[in-house]
């Protein structure tokens, strides 16, 4: 598998982009692994499209897609063939970036006193094939959250720089997708080192690719590929422009920010405090979720110790303990400080919102709370109240 | 808390007992199923009673006494629940000779299966159960030991979980808190990557009410929680209900999915009443939330 | 920017008791030490193998030259840290947060406000008034305890006395107190409050903050002329684990000590 000359094109050289076939897929993933990479991708397991190691490109989801709705998600096979028709899955790269479990540093007590030691693990170099807009997008959230404050957290931060972002442009949305409230998709923002958008018509299964960096360009320099052609090009755009289109979910027109700063009070956080199971699942399958807690452990010697980092969730009564108890005891209050973080104080505390519109949280809420919904109810009260103030008796 | 302090050991290492009530036994076992750690617990703690594992045979004199139960005890595991005026009598003893008391299991902390009994007539099991039943002495109901004395720290799980009974132990020597969140199971689904199975396969799950702890077993293998940790931190009972009955379990399924090990749990209480409300109520169209698509 | 690194080791140089619950410690680098703090920052103090917690520094220069820190025994760290002697090795991690504007109290009068233990991220602007005294206008020390034994820093508060106004109230009086009962509060009808030219500094519960900075305000003081120091649970101290959220602010980063302009109205939500 030897690129061909001609169309061992730079993206200088080829603004257009390139095209490659179903072939080119595979040579994809054998030219990751050639390169070090440990490829992590869509692949169909216990009945759902995760994201987990791939050895070759045959064992990504062709043929299948998915219908999502709230609180549920259901494997739906396609006539088309296509690799990437399916809308997020149950996990996002958080898992691979910023894991559930890291060990931090260990402490031992020794002859010469205290010894901390910082854990300084080598990660494998990860490529990303198949990341959605709205996942980059995440990414680049946790990026500000984790690595762009005063403090960096340097495992993220290994991880991260050693990550090759591939970026499939969204065609196919679910019925719980609303990227386009969030301004992140269905077309990929920047960030990426490759990105392609499928298409399958009637001249075949291929792929417009297009790379975003210097790596990309090296990658993309050993596929088969072949200049764009207008129609391949024209194709796709119009693919990504109908999954505009087809969003399953929107936002309400509103400022999100100030909507969830203006109705902290609003009747309808105890609503879904009667349906909200407090099980933190949507924190869990957030990609933008970054909360975590520590946990010292010790050995039966009792001169060893190691520090942990574990995924948290504010729907846990314990993250607010303080010594008076919880801050947020009732489900309400937790529930309200997920939505109002996830939509209004991120922008105050990171520079942005921090919901991508990935959807994930209404899906995999078993009880199937559905955020787009609840940012409606509190906009519709502050509809509803607005003409009332100071009209009607105390 | 402790209600004698206990005279220092000659070998300065904590002392240890393990204790049976009304029970199976498999908690205890659990500890003897820490192979890997045994030892390593051995050099920390002294085991002084544990009749699971030993035999009570003499020892050097003050030892006899505790190794044959007298204590006293720094550390003391409890497992079963008391359903007998002896046993109620016992753990008052086991209070006294103990620092610090932790009850192992489901039996122990929350009454476990036996506590079925307390839904039913008692003299009924009895003759249904025995020949003899006037050779049968016990109480009408099976309680936690918490009921009876004062209890440091209370493990979950039938049985409990391994590395939870480790931690619980290290903590105790480290003078920490033990890690045990009380948070749901699904925050260990979702850590180890558990795809949701009520989600993805419309399987009914207990684990957004239960009690973490078993490092979420059973959702890895395809079957819902079964609630064995008992309820997690202010569990949402009504609106479980409503998602059980969603996923297509009856009212009695739903009465009996939460009468298992934690059957008499307070948490539990009100299932009955909101399994009968909703299962009525969905009849009649009034739900919490709207029927999704098919 | 700062790579997050595991804590440094601190030997405790010393220790004495403040109160039957509460103890100081003062802390020196086993080897090379952390950057200097300021008076309202915090570190976090790390027990081996039992956990780490958030402290505010409350002197900055101990009778040995180190780090002095101010605990009470609530939780299983803060226990441990009480337990600490002399030669025990603790992690110590930090500067941390945002300190009390001393640069802009240049000049003006000082009003320090403390309840309880607040009163330890307060010493140490005190201590920097004191030796800079002509630096600043009047100084007065508010301070109220639940009774005359929970009182910290009982003997240097009254070495205060004279160089600035100090007055002490309690809530249960005990045989022998002589002193003001009631809130803390009641202390600022006998205070001469100059609202233009006075900045205060303001620790304690959550709930004591809220009722003193609101008198302050209703006795003319503009809100941002009132700084708080606040508290959530924290875990990591480097704005990274979510858990010091208060609405719009994460408090290791953007506190502890905050302008009360900036969370009057967050003060006032329930559970936020």
């Amino acid at each position: 598998m030897t690129a061909d000359a001609d169309v061992n094109t730079s993206p200088a050289l080829a603004p257009d982009g390139l095209v490659m076939g179903k072939d080119g897929l595979a040579a994809l993933v054998d030219v990751l692994i050639r390169h070090g990479f440990t490829v992590v991708g869509p692949t169909v397991r216990d009945g759902v499209i995760v994201l987990a190691e791939l050895r070759s490109a045959d064992e990504l989801p062709y043929g299948w897609g998915v219908e999502l709705e709230a609180g549920r998600y259901r494997l739906r096979e396609r006539t088309d063939g296509a690799a990437f028709a399916h809308a997020a899955g149950p996990q996002s790269w958080k898992p691979f970036l910023h894991p559930p479990r890291v060990r931090q540093w260990s402490a031992d007590r020794t002859e010469d006193g205290l010894v901390l030691t910082a854990d300084q693990p080598a990660p494998p170099r990860c490529a990303f094939l198949g990341v959605r807009p709205c996942d980059l997008r995440a990414i680049a959230v946790q990026d500000r959250v984790l690595t762009g404050g005063a403090y960096r957290d340097p495992g993220y931060e290994g991880r991260r720089s050693g990550a090759l972002l591939i970026v499939v442009e969204c065609t196919e949305p679910g019925a719980t997708c609303f990227c386009v409230s969030m301004d992140t998709g269905p077309a990929a923002g920047p960030g990426y080192d490759l990105v392609m958008t499928e298409v399958v018509d009637e001249y075949g299964h291929r792929f417009w690719i297009r790379s975003g960096s210097p790596e990309g360009s090296a990658i993309l320099a050993e596929l088969p590929t072949r200049p764009a052609d207008p129609e391949t090009r024209e194709a796709a755009r119009a693919g990504v422009a109908d999954a505009a289109d087809r969003m399953g979910r929107t936002m309400p027109e509103a400022d999100l920010r100030e909507l969830m700063a203006g109705t902290l009070d609003a009747p309808r956080w105890d609503d879904v405090a009667g349906r909200c199971l407090t099980c933190g699942n949507c924190t869990m399958v957030c990609p933008t979720c970054f909360c975590t807690t520590t946990e010292d452990v010790t050995d039966l010697t009792g001169d060893h110790a190691e520090r942990w980092q574990l995924w948290d969730s504010c729907f846990d009564l314990d993250f607010s303990q303080l010594h008076g108890g919880p801050v947020r005891a009732s489900s309400r209050g937790r529930y309200r400080q997920w939505m109002t973080h996830k939509l209004g104080t991120w922008y105050d505390q990171f520079g942005s919102s921090g919901c991508v519109g990935c959807g994930r949280c209404i899906v995999w809420c078993p009880v199937g709370i559905d955020i787009t919904e609840e940012a409606a109810a509190l906009h519709d009260w502050t509809h509803s109240r607005a003409p009332d103030e100071g009209s009607g008796p105390p | 808390m402790a209600t004698e302090p206990a005279p220092p050991s000659p070998d300065l290492r904590p002392t240890l007992a393990v204790w049976k009530f009304a029970s199976c036994d498999g908690c205890q076992l659990t500890l003897l199923d820490c192979e890997d750690e045994l030892l390593g617990l051995a050099d920390r703690v002294r085991i002084d009673h544990f009749l699971e594992m030993t035999s009570a045979e003499g020892g050097a004199d003050g030892q006899r006494g505790r190794l044959e139960g007298r204590g006293p005890y720094d550390l003391s595991l409890v497992e079963g629940s008391i359903t007998t005026t002896d046993d109620a009598e016992r753990i008052r003893h086991v209070r006294r000779v103990s620092r610090y008391v932790v009850t192992i299991g489901a039996c122990a902390t929350a009454g476990g299966i036996q506590a079925l009994c307390d839904f039913a007539d008692i003299e009924e099991f009895l003759a249904a159960v025995y020949a003899r039943p006037e050779y049968i002495s016990t109480l009408e109901t099976s309680t936690p030991i918490s009921a009876h004395v004062p209890v440091d720290f209370e493990l979950r799980g039938c049985p409990i979980d391994r590395r939870q009974l480790l931690e619980v132990i290290t903590a105790y020597l480290a003078g920490r808190k033990p890690r045990i969140p009380s948070h749901s199971v699904c925050f260990e689904c979702k850590r180890r990557g558990t795809t949701c199975i009520t989600v993805a396969h419309g399987t009914p799950c207990l684990g957004p009410v239960t009690h973490a702890g078993c490092g979420a077993i059973c959702p890895a293998y395809g079957r819902g929680c079964y609630g064995c940790f008992g309820p997690s931190n202010q569990p949402n009972l009504r609106s479980m209900v409503a998602q059980l009955h969603h996923d297509g379990m009856s009212e009695r399924d739903i009465q009996r999915v939460f009468r298992t090990f934690n059957a008499t749990s307070p948490e539990h209480a009100p299932v009955p009443e909101l399994a009968a409300e909703e299962c009525h109520s969905s009849r009649t169209g009034t739900e919490i939330r709207p029927e999704r698509p098919a | 920017m700062t790579t997050v690194a595991p804590p440094l080791p601190y030997r405790v140089a010393g220790t004495w008791a403040e109160t039957a619950d509460t103890r100081s410690v003062e802390l020196v680098p086993t080897g090379h030490g952390l950057p200097p703090f300021a008076p309202g920052q915090f570190a976090m103090i790390y027990a081996f193998g039992v956990g780490e917690v958030p402290v505010s520094v409350s002197a900055l220069r101990g009778p040995h030259g180190g780090l002095v820190h101010t605990v009470r025994a609530v939780g299983a760290v803060s226990a441990a840290l009480y337990r600490l002697r002399p030669g025990d090795t603790v992690g110590l991690s930090g500067p941390y947060g945002t300190g009390w504007d001393l640069a802009e109290a240049a000049g003006q009068d000082l009003l320090v406000i403390a309840g309880g233990i607040g009163l330890a991220p307060l010493r140490p602007v005190v201590h920097a008034v004191l030796e800079r005294r002509h630096g600043y206008g009047r100084l007065a020390v508010l301070v109220g305890a639940r009774t005359p034994a929970d009182l910290i820093y009982r003997e240097e508060i009254d070495s205060w006395c004279g160089p600035a106004h100090v007055a002490v109230t309690v809530d249960r009086p005990g045989p022998g107190w002589r002193g003001a009962v009631g809130v803390v509060t009641t202390l600022l009808d006998r205070l001469d409050l100059r609202p233009e030219r006075t900045r205060a500094l303001v620790c304690g519960p959550e709930v004591m903050m809220r009722h003193t900075a609101r008198g302050l305000v209703t006795r003319r003081l503009a809100p941002d002329r009132v700084q708080v120091s606040l508290e959530r649970n924290m875990r990591c101290a480097t704005g990274h684990c979510g858990h010091c959220q208060l609405g719009p602010l994460l408090l290791c980063r953007d506190g502890p000590v905050v302008g009360y302009d900036r969370v009057a109205h967050l003060l006032l939500v329930r559970e936020l």
